[in-house]
């Protein structure tokens, strides 16, 4: 465990190099660089790269993909190792997916992915007691995958990435639409010294970045930084987030709002 | 002459995987050829014509696929050479997944859908205990988790195989395979299969229609485990 810990704070620096957009057009922006401790956004209209670009990240893309970008780890072309091999993976992804198709049991499932990432045996009750705190009905160990519903799953994912795959880049594509506490989510995947990039439409989520990225038709076309006035705005968001989701909770318990 | 055989279950994407590798290779300088064998019916010969390589079409209608395939191996191999093509790529049905189509000299490629469950690296058999590479299809349909789990779960079957993560869709991981066809030995001499058929030939086989055990011989199997065989 130890041993994990000093191997995730390692420096490291992710470079996201620009390729093409959907017209083969070269990336406005020709390279982006992000360091630990920052959350970038994404941003964009539906169908404008937002999710390639992520998918770009996940395989560590060496112009092998439809946009020709590149990923580069500390500056240079990451080993294929790193791109296949789970237990030295570096990315963790949350993915748009609502619902597993495996057919096992909670916890078989946990247990195997814990031993795909050469871990700990111990992990999954861990995982379905953080999960439990992201959703309303609680998970069973017991309980088919097939069954949860999209909250459920979702909390899973989430947990699973935090505990199991606890890798120091995380990717989390549109969390908003989760059914979840999304704010709690994010604080969880986030945790200390993480790269997390996070596509998304929700103000609070893209402000709660430092920087994020514009998409259109496929491409990179420019990187906003988010300024002091928006920092200020999310904090008002942030005052109507919560008193919308303690509404929302009021609601789900059978009660009646003030 | 170097010589791929393509194998997996029907829809896992098998067709679209090679499409995309058969693009990377013609890029660096490479004339593959391809052999698609089917059961009843095929149009995967007019989206491989697209490609601008030769392709030949075998139906093997009442035959098994995989024997269809391995009895026609040397005609397919004559075809790719008279076409005037450095590397055959053999796309074939496989089935019943009780045996395996691979010679032992060639590339061995089982093409998989991770959206089939964890469970199906166990089913396949041969088909995928035997081969050299493992393609999994389909991820983008899956958690991560999921996609690990399904992986670790191929591992578990066939330790030593190579994994790619490919996207019959967007052509991710067809690079990765068409860098090992570049790298795998020519054939030569006299192949072999890597596994053996399954047993004998099977009252089935002949035209029995009826059902139940006294219609059947050969050697046989019944529900406990017991073996026997039947007949004169």
């Amino acid at each position: 465990m130890n041993q994990n810990r000093n191997q995730t704070m390692k420096p490291l620096t992710l470079t996201i190099l620009g390729g093409v957009d959907k017209d083969g057009l070269p990336d406005a922006i020709d390279k982006i660089e992000i360091g630990r401790g920052e959350i970038i956004g994404i941003v964009g209209p539906t169908g404008s790269g937002k999710s390639t670009l992520i998918a770009d990240v996940e395989q560590f893309a060496q112009g092998d993909t439809p946009s020709g970008r590149r990923i580069l780890i500390n500056g240079v072309p990451p080993e294929p190792q790193l791109r296949s091999d789970p237990r030295k993976k570096l990315v963790a992804q949350l993915s748009q997916n609502m619902h597993f198709l495996a057919d096992m049991s909670v916890c078989d499932f946990l247990r195997m992915h814990a031993k795909s990432r050469g871990k700990d045996n111990a992990l999954p009750e861990k995982v379905i007691m953080l999960a439990n705190t992201l959703t309303g009905e609680p998970i069973d160990p017991k309980h088919q995958l097939t069954i949860l519903s999209g909250g459920q799953s979702r909390a899973l994912m989430v947990a699973d990435i935090a505990v199991i795959s606890d890798s120091p880049i995380v990717l989390i594509d549109e969390i908003e639409n989760a059914g979840i506490k999304k704010q709690e989510a994010l604080r969880l995947l986030s945790g200390e010294g993480k790269i997390v990039v996070v596509v998304t439409h929700d103000p609070m989520l893209a402000l709660m970045a430092s920087r994020r990225i514009v998409m259109k038709n496929g491409g990179m076309t420019k990187v906003i930084s988010t300024s002091t006035e928006e920092h200020q705005i999310f904090q008002d968001i942030e005052r109507v987030d919560s008193w919308l989701t303690s509404l929302r909770e009021t609601i789900r318990q059978g009660e009646v709002v003030a | 002459m170097k010589m791929v055989v393509v194998a997996g279950t029907p829809g896992s994407g098998k067709t679209s995987v090679l499409m995309h590798a058969v693009k990377d290779l013609k890029r660096s300088g490479h004339r593959p050829a391809l052999a698609k064998i089917d059961c009843m019916w095929t149009e995967d010969d007019i989206r491989f014509k697209r490609l601008d390589v030769p392709v030949a079409v075998g139906l093997s209608r009442d035959m098994c696929p995989d024997h269809y395939a391995i009895y026609n191996m040397d005609e397919m191999l004559q075809w790719a050479k008279a076409q005037g093509a450095d590397i055959l790529l053999n796309e074939t049905a496989g089935l019943c997944l009780r045996c395996a189509p691979y010679p032992d000299k060639g590339l061995a490629v089982c093409v998989i859908d991770v959206t089939a469950g964890p469970n199906s690296p166990l089913k396949v058999g041969p088909l995928l205990t035997t081969a050299d590479a493992v393609v999994m299809t389909k991820g983008d349909l899956v958690s991560q988790a999921e996609r690990e789990v399904f992986r670790e779960r191929i591992l578990e079957a066939n330790p030593r195989c190579r994994i790619i993560e490919a996207n019959g869709l967007t052509g991710k991981g067809s690079g990765e395979l068409a860098d090992l066809i570049r790298t795998w030995p020519d054939i030569s001499g006299e192949m072999v299969l890597r596994h053996n058929p399954p047993l004998a030939i099977c009252t089935l086989c002949t035209g029995e229609l009826r059902v139940s055990k006294e219609r059947h011989r050969g050697v046989l199997r019944h529900l406990d485990g017991f073996m026997e065989y039947r007949g004169e």
